[in-house]
């Protein structure tokens, strides 16, 4: 089996987000990168399990420049066989997904993976829009697969509760926890990332219609109200005729 | 033309969906032009026109029995083409993920999903917000070209009683096989609405001590009718179920109200909850990070105030 795993380089979790001075951009010093949650903990990982076994191959993309190499790397020491990089800035998820199917659409891939979204800009598109550039079918927000033969059991999540469904490969589906557990690298797997190769190849043509103009931080909370513990009828009283919530 | 995916279950239409029903029409009323809603399948369509589609498309064809990726968004596309709808959206669910992107590509349109604003129309584009790094951040997308395609994010409007007129047409468009199989659906019976829907939601975290002691939180909820929620850590250890993780790598959510027991407020919990309008957190150290993010606090132990705000909750 054939397994592509698309992978993006996002700000870690507990990064701060500041803008630059007229809020056309966010304030890159200083933010440390990571590989994407999703991407890494549960698609590359079942991915992985998958090729353990039933055997095969597992490869990853990511769009982006040299400065990605750190996180293509660590997905190679976790386990993947080669990667590919599009070397172009991901400027749109549009664009993004175009390029990774322009690259791959020869490929004859099983199975395509992209995490849930991207935790910088959260849009859970990429993996929709690379169904349709390479015209299969899709399944989003994966919790569980079994796959037999040809075919893969899913389990999505779906508004308060799952759906399951039954797929024929090549699919492309997109992961959310659940679907594997998160591994940490060790030394062996570190050391033999340096020998696997990161192919670099030229985007295709993609446009981006979708730009940002500007970021705004979101508007701080003015002072708290502490309330006394012993008084919670004023809490609702609070709730109900200040805030109007209730 | 703007029309409006309009989901349904057993043939009604939540909250959300009248949302976006009424974005819709305020949408058009800015560009000029009508708002039309489309209906796969078969639903009670009267609400439709009062929240604001001047017309409603009923589409019933073979492929479009269950839900499907492929069916589903080449009825819409198909749909948009043949009406000349030239923004089509749809409320930001778990389909709308599904199908947006899908929808877009074969539209050859300027994308976004979860939009938290109305539009502001700058000549030939769309300005919209959404959040970014996990509501750390806003940004202003501006969407060029001729076709625009964009989920709503539930809670961005309400719905509004604008009294179109709604009348309803069959429409017949080429539908493409559907490419993947629905085996079965296993919701929660829970009354509770789930959590990226929810107004109240009540949240709580490692504080709790252990999952037996989750009756105060249930009891909470229920005295207001929210839906319950979690932190992290406490997902992870398995106290409570994974779909309750709100956060940057659970469910992002912005209800009314959030109520935070017993959660100290992390970078990555408060970016899943600080598009919630009022934040309520109950901590007993005073140091919590959350009381920083919160327009309400309660400094005590939370096992001796969430029963006495339950009983202030239930006498009203």
């Amino acid at each position: 089996m054939k397994q592509l795993v698309c992978i993006s380089r996002t700000p870690e979790t507990t990064a701060n987000i500041a803008l630059n001075g007229d809020g056309t951009d966010i304030q890159t010093d200083g933010l440390n990168y990571i590989l994407n949650p999703y991407d890494e903990w549960y698609a590359l990982v079942r991915a992985l399990e998958l090729k353990e076994a039933q055997g095969g191959t597992v490869t990853v993309i990511n769009v982006g420049g040299a400065e990605n190499d750190i996180v293509i790397r660590k997905a190679l020491a976790i386990g993947a066989d080669d990667a590919i990089r599009v070397d172009a800035q991901p400027s749109s998820a549009m664009a993004v997904a175009k390029m990774i199917a322009d690259a791959t659409k020869d490929g004859a891939y099983d199975i395509v993976y992209c995490g849930k979204e991207s935790i910088d800009y959260n849009g859970s598109m990429t993996a929709s829009m690379l169904a349709e550039y390479l015209g299969l079918p899709f399944v989003s927000y994966a919790s569980h697969m079994d796959v037999s033969g040809n075919t893969a059991t899913i389990k999505r999540d779906i508004e308060g509760g799952t759906e399951t469904v039954e797929v024929p490969t090549p699919f492309v589906l997109s992961a959310a926890k659940g679907l594997a557990e998160q591994r940490i690298p060790n030394m062996r797997g570190i050391m033999m990332a340096k020998r696997k190769p990161i192919n670099v190849v030229s985007p295709g043509e993609a446009k981006n219609n979708a730009v940002v103009s500007m970021y705004e931080l979101p508007k701080g909370k003015g002072d708290i109200k502490m309330i006394d513990p012993d008084n919670m009828e004023e809490l609702v009283r609070l709730l109900k005729e200040e805030a109007k919530v209730l | 033309m703007v029309l409006v995916y309009v989901e349904h279950k057993d043939g009604k239409f939540k909250k959300n969906i009248l949302e976006a029903v009424t974005y819709g029409k305020k949408t058009a009323d800015m560009l000029s032009t009508e708002c039309a809603a489309l209906v796969i399948g078969n639903a009670d369509t009267s609400a439709l026109g009062t929240y604001g589609a001047d017309k409603v498309y009923t589409l019933n064809a073979d492929g479009l029995g269950d839900f499907d990726s492929q069916s589903y968004s080449s009825a819409i596309a198909n749909t948009a083409s043949q009406i000349g709808a030239k923004v089509v959206l749809m409320s930001d669910t778990a389909s709308a993920k599904t199908l947006l992107g899908r929808v877009a590509v074969k539209l050859d349109a300027a994308c976004i999903s979860a939009a938290s604003s109305l539009p502001k129309v700058e000549g030939d584009s769309i300005v919209v917000t959404s959040g970014t790094f996990s509501g750390k951040a806003i940004a202003h997308y501006s969407l060029s070209g001729d076709t625009k395609v964009m989920s709503i994010n539930g809670n961005t409007i309400k719905p509004e009683e604008l009294g179109a007129a709604g009348a309803t047409e069959a429409i017949s468009v080429a539908v493409d096989a559907p490419g993947v199989k629905v085996i079965g659906q296993d919701t929660l019976s829970s009354e509770r609405a789930p959590l990226p829907e929810a107004e109240l939601v009540v949240s709580a975290g490692r504080g709790m001590k252990g999952p037996e002691n989750w009756g105060i939180i249930e009891e909470l909820a229920d005295a207001i009718g929210a839906t319950t929620a979690c932190s992290r850590p406490v997902a992870d250890t398995g106290w409570r179920p994974h779909h309750e993780h709100v956060g940057q790598t659970g469910v992002a959510i912005r209800p009314n109200l959030y109520f935070a027991i017993g959660i100290s407020g992390a970078i990555q919990h408060l970016a899943g909850v600080n598009s919630s309008k009022v934040i309520v957190v109950i901590n007993k150290d005073p140091e919590a990070p959350f009381f920083k993010a919160a327009d309400y606090g309660v400094c005590a132990d939370l096992f001796d105030v969430v029963p006495k705000l339950t009983a202030a909750l239930k006498k009203g």
